[in-house]
């Protein structure tokens, strides 16, 4: 009797189980969602760490986390090949870890040292690595922007096939350059994909106080651009809406703008209180659209991985963010006599 | 008389510049519902309405522009940029039309815009949001440019600069928002209340532009500053014991010549102070309308400490910043020159 009870209870179970497996299965492979996983935690717990050094005094000045907004940076690279660009503004932590920078760098940029990708010069805006073909980190609202496109023009008369990603958040989208660089780039149809994040809010002024369109997407039509809106916390819808549009801006199609409809669940910046929103609009989203309970829930349905498999993978990107902290306490401050040098080439 | 920090005597200016004057109007990015980033406009938004107080989009060009085009028709708008380091995409603006419309229609037209904006370093802010980027101003015929250094004077020359019939690029030192700030970073943070100039008068009075002001008079060396590096000359001042005469100027242009001159005069004597880059910087100005003045009464050569040659960097702010130690170094060697 008892037997029989709990077969009923099981049986449909099994039933959705199954289709919710297929339809993950339809959607990507175990070892990609595995690493877009563990990227995005990777970010995640960087993020965190970041923010508890900032708590000791560690970090100082100005400290922008990407807590939230995870799935766009890793669904976008993995819609990029190697030797493929990248620029953003300020809240670029994600966007280096992505491109497969070294947390120990990144880290130690934020507290100013010497190992830092920018010797300590930077800071946590202004990091750069040619290697990783990833051009800033900029603290200038909007100014990446027609850099991107530039970018985005050298790769074409070089014919390298290189595309470049461009990313600037919804309220950057309202500066003007922004605009002088999306007619450009349709005009000469640039190699170039534009990405708005579209996280609600710039500092504490949210997008419907700012922006009399504020379906981002739809900012190119005047230019002829096409636009997309993406869902920003769902990794394999960034990948796929960026394959398109990387597809297109590869073979000559010129540009395409994908808003990603994303969420900061942390202040501006480490200083702000977040006062201009409710704790209960940030625990919602948190609740219901958090980008990497979203693929865990995805690895357990189609049964990849165990919850103590992610565990233990938790750990181990733990350790990882633990030694970059460690690191960027080990390092060095730099030699005053640096901060004279690259202002231009020495003689 | 209330003790006022500078945000609080900033925003009591604003408050009382549109309690006066209806057709004052404050904005700029997060002014409104947000009050500010550092909270100069807190509370204003909901006193005076969403029409005389509000947020603009990230929009440094559009903003001194359209306040140009308030202001040209008849408004007296008070228009924040929300760090200096971002008035860039509006320099144009500012160097192109908003100081140029009285000479090119000949007086027909005047452009009243204040544009506050917080400068300088000491919050670790790095290349983006440290700048001290009067010098790009000065050199732009047909605006005037002003930087407080204390509460009182913020209040007063903020009320002065609404009233002013030109453009006014009204820079705030961030690092003095809550408290003075003599250049060394291991002392406590003090508080305005301590300093004669944090208190702050009730209702609405003026600090008249271009007037300068002797904050510490002295006979063997005349120290140029304004803004933070007041304080830090004070405290050099008092570090070393030489018997610096210290004039803030509070204005940049125009600058009290007479006041500088008849000072230097009288040390023979003149270190000038800035945050900013050295070269090209105003103090290059300064140097050379002193030594114009005052040529035969100077015992040394007029001295320059400045920020380095370089952006501001993340690492060792304290290095570029030209606190007291390297203020101190010039007034010895001015002494001995
Ligand atoms: C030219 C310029 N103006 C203003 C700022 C100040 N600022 C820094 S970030 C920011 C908000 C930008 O919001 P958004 O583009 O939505 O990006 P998010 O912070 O949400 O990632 C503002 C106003 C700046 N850095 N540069
Ligand atoms: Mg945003």
């Amino acid at each position: 009797m008892s037997d029989k009870k709990a077969d009923a209870v099981e049986e449909p179970n099994t039933g959705q189980q199954k289709v919710e497996a297929e339809a993950v299965e339809r959607r990507t492979s175990k070892s990609e969602l595995l690493k877009y996983y563990e990227d995005m935690l990777l970010i995640r717990r960087f993020e965190e760490k970041a923010g508890q050094l900032y708590g000791m005094g560690l970090i100082a000045g100005f400290c922008h986390l990407y807590i939230g907004q995870e799935a766009v940076v890793v669904g976008m690279q993995g819609a990029i090949e190697e030797g493929d660009q990248v620029i953003t503004g300020y809240r670029d932590h994600g966007h280096m870890l992505a491109c497969g920078m070294d947390p120990k760098g990144v880290m130690a940029e934020l507290t100013g040292r010497k190992d830092g990708y920018s010797k300590g010069k930077g800071g946590s805006m202004h990091m750069f690595s040619r290697d990783k073909q990833f051009f800033g980190g900029h603290g200038i609202v909007g100014a990446q922007v027609p850099i991107g496109a530039g970018l985005a023009f050298a790769n074409r008369y070089k014919e390298n096939d290189r595309v470049s990603l461009t990313y600037f958040g919804d309220g950057a989208a309202n500066q003007g350059q922004v605009y002088e660089a999306f007619n450009m780039a349709e005009l000469w149809a640039l190699p170039v994909v534009f990405i708005i994040e579209n996280n609600q809010y710039a500092m504490g002024t949210s997008v419907k106080r700012a922006s009399s369109e504020v379906h981002l997407h739809k900012r190119g039509a005047s230019f002829a651009i096409p636009g997309e809106e993406v869902d920003g916390m769902d990794v394999l819808a960034v990948r796929d809406a960026g394959r398109r549009a990387v597809y297109d801006a590869r073979r000559g199609e010129g540009p395409t703008i994908l808003e990603m409809k994303t969420y900061r669940y942390r202040g501006h910046s480490m200083s702000d209180p977040a006062k201009y929103r409710t704790r209960e609009e940030v625990q919602g989203v948190r609740e219901k659209s958090d980008p990497i309970e979203h693929a865990k829930r995805m690895l357990l349905a189609a049964d990849w991985a165990s919850e103590d498999e992610l565990k233990e993978l938790d750990k181990s990107v733990k350790a990882v963010c633990q030694e970059a902290a460690q690191f960027s306490q080990d390092s060095p401050e730099p030699d005053p006599e640096e901060l004279y040098t690259d202002v231009l080439a020495e003689a | 008389m209330p003790a006022m920090t500078m945000v609080q005597s900033l925003n009591a200016a604003i408050d009382e510049a549109l309690a006066g004057n209806d057709k004052v109007v404050a904005f700029g990015e997060d002014v409104g519902y947000f009050g500010g980033v550092f909270g100069v406009t807190r509370g204003l938004q909901e006193k005076y309405g969403l029409d005389r107080v509000f947020d603009a989009p990230i929009n440094e060009a559009a903003i001194v522009a359209m306040g140009m085009g308030m202001a040209v028709n008849g408004l007296r708008p008070i228009a924040e940029i929300q760090f200096a380091d971002y008035i860039f995409p509006g320099f144009d603006q500012v160097v192109s039309e908003l100081s140029r419309i009285r000479y090119r229609s000949a007086g027909q037209y005047t452009a009243p815009l204040v544009i506050r904006t917080p400068c300088g370093g000491g919050i670790y802010g790095g290349q983006t949001h440290s700048m001290s980027p009067e010098a790009f101003f000065t050199h732009i015929p047909g605006v005037k440019v002003a930087m407080p250094s204390n509460p009182y004077d913020a209040k007063g020359m903020l009320l002065a600069a609404v009233e002013d019939d030109d453009p006014v690029i009204f820079f705030e030192p961030k690092r003095l928002y809550n408290g003075p700030f003599d250049g060394d970073p291991h002392k406590p943070a003090t508080s305005w209340a301590r300093h004669p100039r944090g208190e702050v008068p009730e209702g609405a009075y003026t600090v008249p532009l271009g007037v300068g002001e002797i904050v510490r008079p002295g006979s063997e060396v005349t120290v140029v500053a304004y803004g933070t590096m007041v304080h830090v000359a004070n405290y050099a001042a008092e570090k070393t014991g030489v018997d610096a005469e210290v004039i803030d100027l509070r204005t940049l242009v125009p600058w009290d010549v007479d006041m500088v001159t008849a000072s230097v005069k009288k040390t023979g004597r003149c270190v000038v102070l800035h945050e900013a880059p050295r070269t090209s910087g105003f103090g290059a100005e300064l140097a050379a309308q002193i030594q114009e003045d005052c040529f035969y009464s100077l015992e040394a050569p007029v001295l320059r400490v400045t920020g380095w040659d370089t952006p501001y960097p993340h690492a060792h702010e304290w290095s570029y910043f030209p606190g007291p130690d390297r203020v101190g170094r010039a007034l010895k060697q001015v002494m001995e020159g």
